[in-house]
């Protein structure tokens, strides 16, 4: 029995060291991080517009789109399809997605669309997509907003994130349709 | 393509690196030598002491040992039992979140405890704030009790014949204090900075910029971040684990992550070698361990990032490779080696879903749970490969007609029975499980209270997809892993209860064997080492304990292996 209430208090002191201590802790250091370690957020115009990391629906088509979410960009949930690779109801749907971005970009050549285009994001939430997979909608977004490809191609190259030593090259969706929201104010 | 490479090995690298002088300092703390900390931590710990009337400096047996170890472990699992149960109604919950089933809070509680982390609810709207934190303090205590363990035997394989094994309560509290806390620190701080959130505040809602009304889920998430990986355990803040934005928000935070698993599980190897003195041995453990590691690694990189062969008979562009379940920020190869890495130890956290993952690398992940002892989570990976080592020491010292020794302790019928039964449990948990469910799933049975609907409603792929998802459930309980094929519906009293008691033995007997046998051959008379001695610090012996590992894993786990990733690879 006096083990037990050693074992108690051994425990309870434990808890307060490392449950809430050391996340006060933290918490402290988060006070000098951006945004206080609330999350980066997005503003226009003074407003908040979405966070900086987490990906947004973009399915109007002045936007440019990111990747298909399994929880439709619903930050208060996260997860991915889950469909394995040689499902064939899934590959039924990648199949139909290539589809309809082929009826929307007519000017694209299958071989052009890149595969993180049609699948979906490990949590639903990706804020990127890769390079190519915003090039290809230059021409869409060009008529769409009355803007010159030219105009929009400079606008999707100068988002682009390449790595300089390890890493994917990325293009974050939401600063690119900020950006491009500006661009088409500026030009009209 | 390349920096997507060259940021997998470097990343490889940069751990080992830095595991050795880690390795040493452990050596160190485990000792009782002077380190650098010991102005912070000496107060501290003697505090921590004082309060729960403990003596910390008391020998103990192994069975003294065991005793204290299971009993601290069954206060834990009552604890987070009813706080999960209870949780609605308790503080700390801005999302006003409800209280867990109680099937699920056993599944939870027991996962949590044992180091596992199988997470049957999504972070998001499962648990509270109260709950995570706790939680949270399971993830350090439970990687603190595997780390002991491992310390009980490193002191029963010196070189003297004694009971006393030194004070359990000393090294675990010393391992949470002294490695996992300062670690974590650091580890969570960087995080911070990366944008990783540290508050706790409820969900915000948001317009985003096309006009939609959503909500972010934010929360204590560094901090819980930062343990979850070097203490091993891998339960996700999110749902979504470290594939979520804000749990990993950069490939820098991702190599981060990736370095914290690695590095204690690497360094408790080294540290085995500065403890004993024999440096040499512990270079042979993670030469046969990478050796392993590297197998499972090349194929699954390398399968993830050719893409699905049924995507690429479409007609896109795969040149990003297999995207299924996988974010841009990080990229196949990274992710695919990530995904051994997790399996290999014992984390079971994923930055994609393994679900959506090649069947090549599905077998891998699985194979690599399947052995559960190259590196190993922390502390209790270095006890599996223990068993291998007994076995092999038994195995070649008949071949060769000598003695079977082990560092100057003689291995009999005792200790080769312990370790064959530990060797054999594992197997047997995991493909029991496994018929079991798949009985259930091939008959389509009406579940009853034990799943709402029949039993192919947990499915959520069909074929031999389906059966990798029942048989992974299994073999991440059984290797105390936690990752998954998260497709499976597994929030119910079916697989929350026969995965809690897997999870249960999986965890606690794979502890008692070894510490047993260490106890056991630490009272035995030492022999000096002399011509007749099988040498088991040389490449000769390393190549038998590899050999033992192949066997025993390839044997007892390829039927089930072909039936799921294999077949599903042959008819894609």
């Amino acid at each position: 029995m006096k083990t037990i209430f050693s074992l108690l208090k051994l425990t309870l002191i434990t808890v307060v060291l490392f449950a809430v201590i050391y996340p006060l802790a933290i918490y402290g250091v988060a006070q000098f991080a951006p945004n206080q370690g609330k999350g980066e957020t997005v503003l226009v115009n003074g407003k908040v517009v979405g966070y900086q990391k987490i990906g947004q629906k973009f399915d109007k088509p002045n936007y440019f789109w990111g990747r298909p979410s399994a929880v439709d960009y619903n930050a208060a949930g996260s997860a991915g399809s889950n469909k394995g690779p040689s499902n064939a109801e899934y590959l039924a749907l990648v199949q139909k997605r290539i589809d309809t971005f082929l009826i929307v970009h007519p000017y694209l050549k299958k071989s052009e669309i890149p595969s993180d285009m049609v699948t979906a994001s490990g949590s639903g939430l990706d804020p990127n997509v890769s390079p190519q997979g915003a090039l290809i909608q230059v021409k869409r977004i060009a008529k769409e907003r009355n803007l010159t490809e030219e105009q929009v191609k400079i606008l999707v190259e100068a988002h682009i994130r390449t790595p300089k030593v390890m890493g994917t090259a990325t293009v974050n969706v939401l600063e690119l349709n900020v950006a491009l929201d500006e661009l088409s104010k500026r030009g009209s | 393509m390349n920096t997507e490479l060259f940021g997998v090995i470097s990343i490889f690298i940069i751990s080992i690196v830095l595991a050795i002088p880690l390795g040493k300092y452990i050596a160190k703390v485990y000792l009782g030598d002077k380190t650098f900390l010991d102005a912070i931590f000496n107060p501290i710990e003697k505090f921590i002491f004082k309060i729960s009337g403990i003596n910390a400096t008391e020998e103990m047996n192994w069975k003294q040992h065991l005793k204290a170890l299971l009993s601290i472990n069954m206060i834990w699992f009552f604890l987070c039992f009813f706080i999960l149960l209870f949780q609605g109604s308790l503080f700390l919950n801005p999302d006003n979140n409800p209280s867990m089933s109680p099937d699920l809070a056993f599944n939870t509680a027991i996962s949590f405890v044992v180091n596992c982390n199988l997470q049957h609810y999504s972070g998001e709207s499962g648990v509270s704030y109260l709950s995570q934190m706790f939680l949270m303090f399971l993830q350090f205590v439970s990687a603190g009790v595997g780390m002991a363990a491992a310390a009980m035997i490193f002191t029963a394989m010196k070189e003297r014949t004694t009971e006393h094994l030194g004070n359990f309560y000393n090294y675990f509290i010393k391992s949470c204090t002294r490695i996992l806390l300062p670690l974590s620190i650091i580890v969570a701080s960087i995080l911070v900075f990366s944008g990783t959130p540290m508050n706790f505040d409820s969900k915000d809602a948001i317009t985003t910029l096309q006009g939609d009304q959503v909500e972010v889920s934010r929360g204590p998430a560094a901090a819980f971040v930062a343990i979850k990986h070097l203490g091993t355990n891998g339960g996700g803040f999110f749902g979504a684990n470290s594939a979520h934005p804000l749990e990993n928000p950069t490939y820098l935070t991702n190599a981060v992550e990736l370095w914290s698993q690695l590095i204690v599980p690497f360094a408790m190897i080294f540290a085995l070698g500065f403890f004993l003195n024999k440096r040499k041995l512990s270079y042979v453990i993670f030469g046969v361990m990478t050796v392993g590691f590297l197998l499972l690694v090349v194929p699954t990189v390398m399968s993830e990032m050719n893409g699905n062969p049924a995507i690429e008979k479409m007609g896109i562009a795969q040149n990003t490779g297999a995207m299924e379940g996988k974010e841009v920020r990080f990229g196949p190869a990274i992710s695919g080696f990530w995904s051994i890495a997790t399996t290999v130890i014992s984390t079971g956290s994923v930055n994609s879903m393994h679900d959506s993952s090649m069947p090549v690398s599905g077998a891998m992940q699985l194979l690599a749970m399947m052995v559960n002892a190259f590196y190993g989570g922390c502390g209790v990976g270095i006890l599996n490969f223990y068993i291998f080592i007994i076995l092999a020491v038994f195995i070649s010292g008949l071949m060769v007609g000598r003695t079977p020794e082990f560092l100057g302790k003689k291995i009999e019928a005792r200790e080769v029975k312990i370790a064959a039964f530990i060797a054999i449990l594992h197997p047997f948990l995991i493909l029991s499980g496994t018929a079991l469910a798949s009985y259930f799933a091939a008959h389509d049975t009406a579940m009853g209270y034990w799943f709402n609907g029949n039993a192919t409603g947990w499915l959520n792929n069909p074929g031999h997809h389906g059966f990798s998802e029942m048989l992974y459930e299994y073999t991440s309980s059984a290797a105390n892993n936690g990752s998954g094929f998260e497709g499976l519906g597994d929030n119910n009293p079916f697989w929350n209860i026969t995965t809690g008691i897997v999870l249960l033995l999986s965890r606690f007997i794979p502890i008692v064997g070894p510490l047993a046998i260490a106890g056991l051959l630490a009272g035995k008379k030492y022999i000096p080492e002399s011509a007749g001695t099988l040498k088991t610090d040389t490449s000769i012996f390393g190549v038998m304990v590899f050999a033992v590992i192949a066997i025993i894993a390839a044997l007892s786990f390829f039927p089930a292996l072909a039936l799921g990733p294999l077949a599903e690879y042959f008819t894609m």
